[in-house]
């Protein structure tokens, strides 16, 4: 009798899928001008039901389906954030979606299958794992790209996400086919095993450099970051606030994983690169957004920029530095959702406020949400006590602990000149004529993640061992400890 | 006479990956171009995968090329719908005219 593989530490994933391909039917069945509201209810409860299950199964090295798949406290670290950001992500497009007409129960079907992709990829022990759960990611997020489909811009962004993102797929798959073909495995374990030499093939070496180009897509860092602009800009803004957040971080957690896992032993090649890469990303996301005019396109640069100090910690390529970027992406994820409520909840002449010069006496019109945007706005710009301060502070001191110094000392200057356009906006909100009268917009749900959004960007010093503990026991499970 | 190796196999497969790759950047026109063109860089990855899997006497390899294989045409078949939307609204598919957004 042939053994069931162990499933239990997947149960999450396999609960989510499940739901989604029910979900599927619900939306069928029911009456078509309830399908979204039931069904995005439906997806929310999921998602957190799956949350559940994902602290259920719990930290401690589980391994399922024949080492595929694994389980740890870095897993369960990155899968919360996930969750988190695809759910806050729902409940913000509730209102937008039924708006803008594109109110379809497909939308948060697809989010669903894109968040398990996610959790897959962080839970990803294997080449192929990684490759199926990065494209049932993907796949979903083109579409949801180009969800407002009567939009140009929605569907140009589509097409030019799909078009940069088989691109970087062919990369990765190139890339891993390399590694398989000169290392002779795609497990993860035995790949480390294996990697422990001192004489490495350079065709191994030329895989990896692939496959850190095909993630550094994923991420959008320079010199792979040229879509980003265009796809926040172009598609819906609750699926721009999505993307903002959970592609990001799962994509991050795939980049940890596979360099500080597998290639672990070879960070003196590899870290170089990343070097090179996180203080591009860092120079350009503080530089090139001073021009933008466009909120979204702004909030794109500087994602940019704050992938560019994530992987700051990444290149210094150790449990410290892993550390800070786990705080960093936690305190990334606050955040932002933050900063996109309130881009969602104003609107101008009929029209979502898109321009930075919208914001314009928003001081006067409206000083709640404009305090809070000066509370966001500071915390994105590193000024303590915000979070934000916290989320550079750690991978700075990893960085300068592992002797990255020019790094170290790029990244602040690059955070010095990336304030000036944080602290633009809160200068227009509060010093300039408004020209243009605000209506609200807000739900429920979007008033909700502001003002958690805002107060924990406020008060995190309070209470910071909330994100360092779980952020510490995360790092120390991915090297091992 | 010459025995076909693995280097071989790797050259054929680099060169048709290299060729997809500057498919996607050089081309000028059509964006149909641009799918054949990752069509091709997938390929090429799959020789790579199934010599790799023939030299190593390993089958893992050739499973990898299939789910390779199977995730490509849905992702052809996402690109090609994309596309389909895209031409509704816009009444081109040139390269060129991908320009509603810049900056």
């Amino acid at each position: 009798m042939t053994e069931l593989p162990v499933m239990m530490p997947a149960s999450p994933e396999i609960f989510l899928a499940c739901a989604a391909m029910a979900m599927m039917m619900v939306g069928v069945f029911v009456k078509a001008e309830n399908a979204y509201r039931v069904v995005s209810t439906l997806a929310i409860v999921a998602l957190v039901f799956a949350g559940g299950l994902v602290l259920h199964v719990g930290g401690g090295r589980q391994e399922a389906l024949f080492g595929f798949f694994v389980v740890d406290d870095f897993a369960v670290f990155m899968k919360v954030l996930i969750l988190i950001g695809s759910v806050v992500a729902l409940i913000m497009s509730e209102g937008y979606v039924q708006r803008e007409k594109m109110d379809r129960f497909e939308f948060p079907i697809l989010v669903t299958f894109a968040t398990l992709g996610m959790l897959m990829m962080v839970s990803a022990n294997d080449l192929l794992s990684l490759y199926i759960g990065l494209e049932l990611q993907s796949l979903s997020l083109y579409v949801v790209a180009s969800f407002q489909r009567d939009s140009i811009r929605s569907t140009e962004s589509g097409l030019k996400y799909f078009v940069l993102g088989a691109l970087s797929s062919g990369l990765l798959l190139y890339g891993c086919s390399l590694i398989y073909g000169f290392s002779g495995t795609t497990q993860f374990d035995t790949l480390a095993l294996a990697l422990t030499g001192d004489d490495t093939s350079k065709g191994l070496i030329v895989g990896i450099v692939f496959l850190i180009a095909a993630l550094a897509f994923k991420v959008s860092a320079v010199p792979f970051h040229m879509w980003t602009p265009d796809v926040y800009e172009g598609a819906p803004t609750p699926v721009t606030a999505f993307f903002a957040v959970a592609p990001k971080i799962a994509a991050m957690a795939l980049f940890l994983r596979t360099m500080l896992g597998p290639f672990g032993d070879l960070v003196a090649d590899w870290g170089q690169i990343i070097w090179l890469v996180s203080v591009a990303s860092m120079l350009l996301g503080a530089f090139a957004a001073i021009a933008q005019s466009n909120i979204k396109r702004l909030m794109a640069y500087s994602s940019i920029g704050h992938i560019g100090y994530a992987l700051m910690g990444l290149a210094a390529g150790n449990e410290e530095g892993l550390k800070g970027v786990l705080i960093y992406l936690a305190i990334y994820l606050i955040m932002n959702v933050g900063v996109f409520a309130c881009i969602l909840s104003m609107k101008v002449q009929n029209r979502m406020v898109e321009n930075i010069t919208d914001l314009a006496g928003l001081g006067k019109s409206n000083p709640a949400m404009a305090v809070l945007l000066m509370v966001l706005m500071f915390s994105m710009a590193g000024i303590p006590p915000m979070a934000g301060f916290f989320g550079k502070f750690f991978v700075f001191m990893a960085a300068l602990n592992a002797e990255l110094y020019a790094l170290a000392i790029i990244g602040a200057v690059s955070s010095v000149v990336g304030a000036f356009y944080y602290l633009r906006i809160i200068k227009i909100m509060y010093f300039d004529e408004p020209v243009e009268a605000f209506d609200k917009v807000e739900t429920m749900g979007l008033r909700g993640v502001m003002i958690v959004s805002g107060l924990l960007t406020a008060v995190l010093f309070i209470y910071l061992p909330g994100i360092t503990d779980p952020a510490t026991a995360a790092a120390a499970s991915l090297f091992g400890g | 006479m010459w025995e076909i190796g693995l280097a071989h196999y790797l050259t054929v497969a680099a060169i048709l990956f290299t060729l997809g790759l500057m498919g996607i950047f050089l081309n000028r026109k059509n964006v149909i171009v641009i799918l054949m063109s990752i069509e091709l860089m997938l390929l090429a990855v799959n020789i790579n995968l199934v010599s790799f899997s023939t030299f190593l006497n390993d089958l893992v390899g050739q499973i990898f090329a299939i789910f390779v294989l199977t995730v490509a045409a849905a992702e052809a078949a996402i690109g090609l719908a994309i596309l389909v939307v895209y031409y509704r609204n816009r009444a081109s598919i040139a390269v060129d005219d991908i320009n509603a957004m810049k900056g």
